[in-house]
């Protein structure tokens, strides 16, 4: 009998599903995704959750629950520590499968490998394979595993430096791609911009006013990197680090109309980093920066109307 | 150069004793007050956490009063407070303030880096001279903690509400004028037969609370509403799990020697928080877990709002509660706080506990 394996579509699902699902597919195990965001997924996540956790950590505990309830043999949680040198991931990150434990009841068996390059990053592969090992255990089929997974990410992440957002290549939606109209920047967590339930479908609604989006993912690495590196002391957040080094590299290329900055309510780093970014962009005096800050409070018809006002600025701008 | 730091309980004391030492021209920041509290929030990021807002509030009335130049540590995550210094100084420089700002963190890549900036603040004084400034600071950070951590134990039996309050404040300002190592054991000697003195109620039966969460919040009076000073005088006796001379001993000199110090409060969180988060969220659950094995009646957790590892340790307190059967009750504060609300939870919280005590001694 195959080994279903859960993944809740939730928090770093927006960065590295598909290398996820390659290795667990290519151990032979069944991936059961959790549902699309519904009211029902964030309610339950708001209950279960300490009042004071991020929006995105509420969902998360409701796609885990949601995931219990259809029955999986156990779910990937896993506690992500470090995806790179001398960066570390927001905080929360590195306790997460200690919040799901002890928030959600009854969950079935947690797969929470430890994964941090930057201390440990022997040990990180060592628990990757013991993790494969524990669904296959021929070393050929886990290198095998492993290749898959790196193999996918790429394939993942060079499609979307061709101009898609996580949502539009993981659901498989089109994009209705608009050229030359406004170009607006929309920076923040993956996870917040491509949840269409957090986010209030904020992509598509700017690609509706006639906006082509810009994210932090269609950029090209180097350019991040470079954007980062104008700080004096480089940010020690993996995707703080890479919303500034992207606003930065907008801000000295200049072919951005506007930026739009999303954050959750209470988001830690977001509140250091997005603070810097609009001091940047206000020394600049080159494009506008609208700061949108999202919680389960948020009310659609608010973002709208602020949105469109946005754009109609951003319009105005150009046309004079 | 008028040289100012942000103020972090007592240790803004020994902080200017030891600039002092080192034959700087110091501008302490006035005493945290509304106005500072004030000025901070108006010009600090909305959901900065609150040490950050107050350490503004200190920065800009420290530069008003004339300073020039400000002293301020550093890190390097993932807790947001390594990133403190690089925010305030933009944020001053737009409200245009003309000052230099040496932050003192972990070196990023040379240790040559550090050694420059020491030797920016220490200018003409020699190696052994800082070596000697730097003990008596050690020593006197030592010597308040000692005394405040004597305090604690005195108030709640105190007879006169206030009186060891003042007693403290009475023995600390010998301690903070001392200028050697000998003035300095002679003080605490003294201070320690001044809060002695305080006339007690020793058969008094008092409610054992121990004290968890971020550091600023803990070591700073005026973040956490006093509340060791409110707890105390309800009849609580306190016990704090966190002083500055442990965290310099822990964190800037056994793990510079490679040693590990906290491993006792680690091992006790293990069942339920195995890995670091930043701050002090590990520590929040460490401790509670040996506030409860030491038989303490409850535990008060305070975080400033928004603060991650805190939430992290806020999501996981509640097992530990039940798990270890120890009443845990979190409070996150920050300029919004209101005093009244804050007291009439302890009081409940203390009730709960009275009540606790009364039915377990009858079983």
């Amino acid at each position: 009998m195959t080994v279903k394996v859960g993944i809740p579509r939730a928090l770093l699902y927006y960065h590295y599903y598909p290398g996820w699902e390659a290795f667990f597919r290519s151990l032979g195990a069944e991936v059961v995704l959790s549902d699309e965001t519904t009211k029902k997924i964030v309610d339950s996540g708001v209950r279960l959750a300490v009042d004071e956790a991020c929006l995105p950590v509420k969902l998360y505990l409701g796609h885990l629950a949601n995931l219990r309830d259809k029955g999986v043999d156990c779910i990937f949680a896993p506690r992500v520590v470090s995806v790179e040198r001398k960066k570390y991931l927001c905080p929360k990150f590195l306790g997460l499968p200690e919040i799901a434990r002890f928030g959600v009841p009854d969950l079935p068996r947690l797969l929470d490998v430890e994964i941090n390059v930057h201390q440990q990053y022997q040990k990180t592969r060592r628990d990757l394979k013991k993790l494969a090992a524990g669904f296959d255990r021929r070393p050929w089929v886990i290198a095998r595993a492993l290749r898959a997974a790196k193999l996918a990410q790429d394939e993942y992440e060079a499609t979307l430096r061709l101009g898609h957002t996580p949502h539009d290549v993981l659901s498989g939606t089109e994009n209705t791609y608009q050229e030359g109209k406004l170009r607006v920047a929309v920076l923040g967590h993956a996870y917040n911009l491509n949840d269409k339930f957090i986010s209030m479908d904020l992509l598509s609604k700017l690609r509706e006013f006639g906006a082509e989006v810009v994210t932090a993912e269609m950029l090209r690495p180097q350019d991040i990197k470079r954007g980062a590196g104008l700080l004096e002391k480089e940010i020690f957040w993996t995707f703080g680090k890479e919303l500034m080094g992207a606003a930065f590299h907008l801000l000295e290329e200049g072919k951005i109309d506007g930026v739009v900055l999303v954050a959750s309510f209470g988001c830690g780093p977001d509140s250091l980093v997005c603070e810097l970014v609009e001091r940047m962009y206000k020394r600049g005096k080159n494009a506008p920066v609208l700061m949108l800050t999202l919680d389960e409070h948020t009310g659609e018809a608010g973002v709208v109307t602020r949105l469109e006002a946005f754009i109609d600025m951003l319009r105005w701008r150009k046309a004079v | 150069m008028k040289i100012t730091y942000p103020h972090l309980g007592s240790l803004s004391i020994a902080m200017h004793g030891l600039l002092e030492d080192l034959g700087l021209d110091v501008q302490a920041p006035p005493p945290i007050t509304k106005r500072t509290i004030n000025l901070g929030v108006r010009h600090s990021p909305e959901f900065a956490c609150f040490p950050l807002k107050i350490n503004m509030g200190n920065f800009i009335e420290a530069l008003e009063a004339g300073a020039d130049t400000i002293v301020m540590a550093g890190g390097t995550g993932p807790c947001r407070f390594g990133y403190y210094a690089q925010v305030q100084r933009e944020i001053l420089r737009d409200l245009g303030y003309n000052f230099e700002m040496i932050v003192l963190e972990p070196p990023q890549g040379q240790m040559s880096e550090l050694v420059d900036k020491i030797k920016e603040l220490c200018g003409d004084k020699s190696w052994p001279e800082v070596m000697r400034a730097l003990h008596t600071a050690w020593r006197r950070i030592k010597a308040m903690d000692q005394l405040h951590a004597l305090t604690l134990k005195v108030r709640p039996r105190e007879l006169e509400k206030g009186s060891t309050t003042k007693a403290y404040k009475e023995a600390l300002q010998p301690i903070a004028s001392a200028r050697s190592n000998a003035q300095i054991e002679e003080a605490l000697r003294r201070g320690t037969k001044t809060v002695k003195a305080v006339p007690c109620d020793y058969e008094k039966d008092v409610l054992r609370i121990g004290l968890v969460g971020e550091i600023y919040m803990i070591l700073e009076p005026y973040a956490n509403l006093y509340i060791e000073n409110v707890l105390g005088e309800m009849g609580v006796e306190v016990e704090r799990s966190i002083y500055i001379s442990h965290w310099i001993k822990e964190h800037l000199v056994l793990s510079s020697l490679g040693l590990k110090g906290s491993k006792q409060i680690k091992k006790a969180a293990a069942p339920y928080l195995n890995h670091f988060v930043g701050g002090h969220g590990w520590e929040s659950v460490g401790d509670t877990v040996l506030y409860a094995r030491k038989g303490f009646d409850g535990v008060v957790h305070i975080l400033p709002f928004t603060c991650t590892p805190e939430i992290v340790a806020q999501s996981i307190l509640p097992t530990v509660s039940r798990e270890q059967g120890i009443p845990v009750i979190s409070f996150s504060l920050d300029e919004q706080a209101g005093e009244a609300g804050f007291i009439t939870r302890l009081e409940a919280f203390l009730d709960l506990l009275s009540q606790r005590r009364i039915k377990t001694k009858t079983m």
